[in-house]
């Protein structure tokens, strides 16, 4: 049996400056279908539901398998990848709309270069001596292997930005996301030896004082990235250091 | 003298190795990418990295590596290099481990390695089955480093549009355009490196991301960059067919060893679980006893279309044959596959662990790609080089799985030092070219988006790009005729003309995504006939390439290297001479062990 079209509603917003306005689109249904063949569907024929010409939607996708972070968006209210957002699975009309922590570009577009600006100021990297050849790298446990790489398959997405009420116009909070990044650095045989830079980076404003345990992030990480654990984490080694820091004084 | 300038554009494994070796050098890098770079499609790998650490006590060595590479490729692929890459790859797992991947563990706490396609050796080192993603991410942790340090200067967010080419014929730049305010602006550079992936696009439905289009290969193709090998595509046996894409389940499921199969009984209706192993026709281990389920790719892609299209023994008749893991215990498959069973699970609503996956092949990879020297992945224009999946050193006829990692980290590796000697060694550097040369392709190119702009048309883009897909996919992937090839290129013709029709329906300056889709678009045109004209003209079947009115290898006339070169609107193909001179050619075939 043929089933029906379905309506999809686009928040559309040409510029950061300019109005937002609603879309309506009508897509023939077709089973399996995700959020990207509906947005491909409609730059394919770009006209509204009543009939108006309007123009493709503006949105970020790259490898429309979830591993990239690119297609993240609020669909029907929840932050989700619009790649592995099924049709057959959301309640119709479907509502697209950007995130709405970071700065809009166009339409379902927004920028989330502070995430990766936050990856830099928090030095999230194994500090290597250099490309050519030092031998193996540290050997380790498969336990802590196990331990360490969920946490990086954190694709950047945003979505835990988006649902954390921390993360405000009053607050630069960085996020679950970095915190957890963080945490995996500074398990890492060679990451720990400078543990204490990133903890550094985390104190202060915006720092992992700014969490105030909503627990949000975790349920909307895609990937299943134990946040609430590493935020825990990285607030106990921020306390350790900042005790070990005052009882040195300046020696 | 002035500190050279470098600038690289696309920022997956190898742009990004490149950026680190340039970097080290204490050359400033200015790194161009389309997506963030932690976004690029290298994240999409997923089984492995191939080096022959031999830590299995199996005897495997870089010798037996390289020879399996050969092989594997049909001999097409230039040897000396293919060796360099094969000694480099045991270190470059090495660095990758300093680096911090979160490669899987023995017990001892060293790597652990799996086995791959082509080969007998445990030799893939692998994080779960996102290895791309990690390695992809330890590289880009690494040049925000030097970001952070003031020494890579990123460029997120512009797409390459053409080489800046001064009139000595000498690359002296790029022009890009930003994919938010769509400026077009060129930007001055004594060496650039292109590292700008795969071509996926060109086939419509593939395995790629959406940003792998070859549009940057494309365009350097109609400035005067040589195209080799281009009619090898490859076609990746397992994967999910998807209307937007096809979804990737990795080789390293057979490494692990999953296992192809199809019910005996044609156009049974039982749910795969029920049919008991009696009923089971596993055929890629029993046509190839030595290798089984982990023959080479072109060899089991063909074996899965000889079951469904020849034996009508497709899944209730459909394209589709079953790779099933099931018999593999839960907490393996989570350690070691966890990631490809997610996106099944998520995409198909099917857990793997209990029944096994639907799967069929999908457009994968091209070992064609910018025809690059011998030595140091120069392509034949000065001050432009390549490395990774958009140029064609290393995999010959046909990639073996794995391999791809370790090419674009050596290729990026060779690619940023060679370049940066360049540019040390130029006689002018890039200060002494005429603003008058860039200025001139800022014009050209700002000339064909205002065209796009303002032409009235009638002819949507993603329509045109999805009929170039559908007959690509036809006629220029696992099986080709001569005559549906020539078909093809009449198909691109219409393509072409009507391509000159399009209407963008959005003629806005501001984050305009269908402008970018169309220039994208005119650029896949021309290499989808640059590869099918490759295809038609090599009558003999290589690798990837299967010719059933030629079913067999061709030496004699067909040991060579396909260049394709492009001179005002039209292509002409040439061909060189493949250096042989490490290993003999031998029969390939995998029914035994070589």
């Amino acid at each position: 049996m043929p089933e029906k079209p379905f309506i999809v509603r686009v928040k559309r917003q040409q510029r950061p400056d300019e109005n937002v306005r609603w879309e309506e689109f009508e897509i023939l249904y077709r089973p399996h279908l995700n959020i990207i063949t509906c947005l491909r569907d409609i730059a394919e024929r770009p006209f509204t539901r009543a009939g108006r010409e309007s123009t493709p939607v503006s949105y970020e996708a790259n490898c429309l398998e979830e591993v990239c972070g690119a297609c993240a968006m609020l669909i029907n209210g929840e932050p989700r990848q619009a790649c592995s957002a099924l049709v057959d699975d959301l309640e119709k009309p479907i509502r697209l709309e950007p995130l709405t922590k970071f700065p809009l570009v166009r339409d379902l577009v927004v920028d989330r270069s502070v995430m990766f600006e936050n990856l830099k100021r928090t030095k999230c990297w194994i500090p290597i001596d250099g490309t050519y050849d030092l031998g193996e790298g540290p050997r380790m446990a498969p336990a802590r292997q196990e331990v360490g790489y969920p946490l990086s398959r954190c694709i950047t997405c945003g979505n835990c930005l988006e649902i954390c009420p921390k993360v405000n116009e009053h607050s630069n909070f960085v996020g679950a996301a970095i915190v957890s990044q963080v945490r995996l650095f500074n398990m890492h045989p060679t990451g720990a030896m400078h543990a204490a830079d990133r903890l550094e980076a985390l104190m202060g404003p915006g720092g992992i004082e700014d969490c105030d345990n909503a627990q949000n992030c975790v349920k909307v990480c895609p990937k299943g990235i134990p946040l609430t654990e590493s935020l825990a984490a990285v607030n106990g080694q921020v306390l350790v250091h900042a005790a070990k820091t005052w009882f040195r004084g300046r020696d | 003298m002035s500190q050279p300038r470098i600038i690289i554009v696309g920022g997956g494994l190898a742009g990004l190795m490149a950026t680190i070796r340039v970097a080290e050098l204490g050359v400033p890098v200015d790194l161009f990418s389309i997506v963030p770079v932690k976004r690029s499609h290298s994240v999409c790998a997923q089984g492995g990295i191939n080096a022959a650490k031999n830590l299995k006590g199996e005897g495997d060595s870089t010798w037996k590596h390289f020879d399996d590479t050969i092989y594997g490729g049909d001999f097409l692929a230039n040897q000396p290099l293919v060796k360099g890459m094969c000694e480099a790859a045991p270190a470059i797992i090495d660095l990758l481990d300093r680096m911090g991947v979160m490669f899987n563990r023995t017990p001892e706490g060293l790597l652990d390695f799996r086995r791959f396609g082509g080969t007998l050796f445990h030799r893939t080192a692998f994080a779960g089955a996102t290895t791309g993603q990690q390695l992809l991410y330890a590289l880009d942790e690494q040049v925000r480093r030097f970001e952070s340090e003031d020494k890579v200067r990123k460029f997120e967010g512009w797409t390459f549009l053409s080489a800046v080419i001064d009139d000595g014929g000498i690359s002296r730049g790029i022009c890009a355009m930003n994919l938010k305010t769509m400026e077009v602006r060129t930007f001055p550079a004594d060496a650039a490196i292109y590292c700008t992936g795969g071509i996926g696009a060109v086939f419509g439905r593939s395995t790629n991301s959406v940003v792998c289009t070859g549009s940057a290969q494309s365009a350097l193709f109609q400035q005067g960059a040589y195209y080799a090998n281009g009619e090898f595509i490859q076609v990746h046996p397992t994967a999910i067919p998807g209307e937007d894409k096809c979804r990737l389940m990795s080789e390293s499921a057979r490494g692990e060893g999953g296992r192809v199969w199809v019910p005996k009984q044609p156009g049974d209706k039982r749910r795969g679980k029920d049919i008991p192993e009696a009923e089971r026709f596993y055929f890629l281990e029993e046509w190839y006893p030595k290798y089984g389920n982990l023959v080479p790719r072109d060899v089991a892609t063909r074996a899965i279309h000889k079951v469904v299209f020849e034996m009508k023994l497709g899944l209730a008749g459909d394209p589709a044959v079953y790779l099933d893991v099931s018999h593999i215990p839960s907490d393996v498959l989570d350690r070691k596959l966890e990631g490809i069973l997610e996106i099944y699970e998520k995409f198909v609503g099917v857990d793997p662990r209990k029944e096994p996956m639907k799967v069929f092949p999908a457009m994968h990879y091209t070992m064609g790609g910018l025809w690059v020297d011998n030595e140091n992945q120069a392509t034949n224009v000065p001050g432009i080089y390549a490395a990774g999946e958009c140029e064609y050193q290393y995999h010959g006829a046909n990639r073996l799985g794995a391999n791809s990692l370790v090419s674009c980290i050596y290729g990026g590796g060779l690619a940023g030092p060679a370049a940066a000697r360049y540019s040390r060694n130029l006689d002018k550097s890039v200060d002494s070219t005429p603003a008058s040369v860039f200025e001139r392709e800022r014009v050209r190119q700002q000339d064909i988006t205002d065209q796009l702009l303002h032409q009235q048309g009638s002819e949507n883009p993603i329509t045109i790009w999805r009929e170039l897909g559908d007959v690509m996919t036809e006629n220029v992937t696992v099986i080709r005729y001569n005559a549906a090839l020539t078909k093809t290129l009449a198909k691109i013709d219409e393509l072409e003309a009507r391509f000159k029709k399009i209407n963008l329906q959005d003629r806005t300056q501001w984050a305009n995504q269908t402008l970018n889709f169309a220039r994208e678009l005119g650029n896949m045109l021309v290499l989808a006939r640059a590869i099918t004209m490759g295809a038609l003209e090599r009558n003999e079947t290589r690798g990837a390439h299967y010719k059933p009115e030629f079913p067999d290898r061709d030496d004699k006339k067909w040991l060579k290297t396909t260049k394709a070169s492009y001179l005002a609107g039209r292509i002409k193909l040439e061909y060189e001479p493949v250096d042989t001179s490490l290993l003999p050619l031998r029969e390939r075939k995998y029914t035994a062990t070589k």
